[in-house]
């Protein structure tokens, strides 16, 4: 049974259990992540997962939409990176900071799983570890973990039972 | 007794009638949101009791999509901007 990594505390903030070669890899998806959302010329699929379609039957409404919003949505997305990065090696966490973690992992999910092609069965993993892409699904799989116990301590900050 | 006859500017019934319509903000499934994940950002944007996530989030996973919200658009258009802040696949759409 693997240890728990994310807990709440009576005091209502979080504790953080998480090993430093895994607070390694949380701390370097910010860097990797602000790369890849800024990166000039044609965005790919895999980043416009993350800047979804509002209108997709009225194409003025959408141009005039996402000239609205764009920029403000990519800070949005970078504003919860930096959190993740600057708190990579903290023991404790509030609920802002707990719920910033969770839309980071979920931002870096989101553009692993599009660029690797994930389905809801989950049956195209590479069963050879020498795979190429073994590591990204070992990343992404390991991010679904971290989310799922995020998720869980702020549910149950959410909703007391 | 009789009266001039006014003449009365008629409104345009379709403008009116789509100015009215409330607009839906739907969100769509998809391979990658963990179930937990989706019910937990309707509770959270929304104000959503648990069960009603849960309902919505199993409509969106079985069905492949759910309404979740409706207004005026600018209402509208600030829940699909906060799903995407949340990295839900949310669009609108007059309803019908």
């Amino acid at each position: 049974m693997t240890r728990r990594r994310v807990k709440r505390a009576r005091n209502g903030t979080f504790e953080l259990r998480i090993p430093a070669d895994e607070r390694e890899l949380l701390r370097s998806l910010g860097p990797q992540m602000r790369a890849v959302l800024t990166q000039e010329g044609d965005a790919d699929a895999a980043v416009e997962r993350l800047f979804p379609v509002a209108y997709p039957t009225d194409e003025d409404r959408q141009t005039e939409y996402r000239l609205l919003v764009h920029d403000e949505l990519l800070e949005s997305h970078l504003g919860a990176l930096t959190v993740l990065e600057e708190t990579a090696d903290a023991d404790r966490l509030d609920q802002d900071q707990l719920s910033a973690w969770m839309r980071a992992v979920n931002e870096v999910r989101l553009v692993l799983g599009t660029r690797l092609g994930v389905t809801e069965e989950g049956d195209e993993r590479p069963l050879d570890l020498r795979d190429p892409r073994a590591p990204a699904y070992a990343v992404y799989d390991y991010l679904t973990y971290l989310q799922g116990e995020i998720i869980e301590a702020l549910s149950a900050a959410h909703d007391p039972r | 007794m009789t009266t001039a006859p006014v003449e009365v500017k008629e409104p345009e019934i379709d403008d009116v009638v789509v100015a009215d319509r409330p607009w839906i903000v739907i969100v769509w499934n998809d391979p990658i949101n963990l179930m937990t994940y989706v019910t937990f950002v309707f509770q959270k944007l929304f104000g959503y009791s648990l069960e009603k996530a849960t309902k919505l989030m199993l409509d969106v996973h079985e069905k492949g999509r759910a309404v979740v919200s409706s207004g005026p658009r600018e209402k509208a258009e600030l829940d699909v901007f906060r799903l995407h802040e949340h990295g839900l696949w949310a669009t609108m759409e007059h309803d019908t």
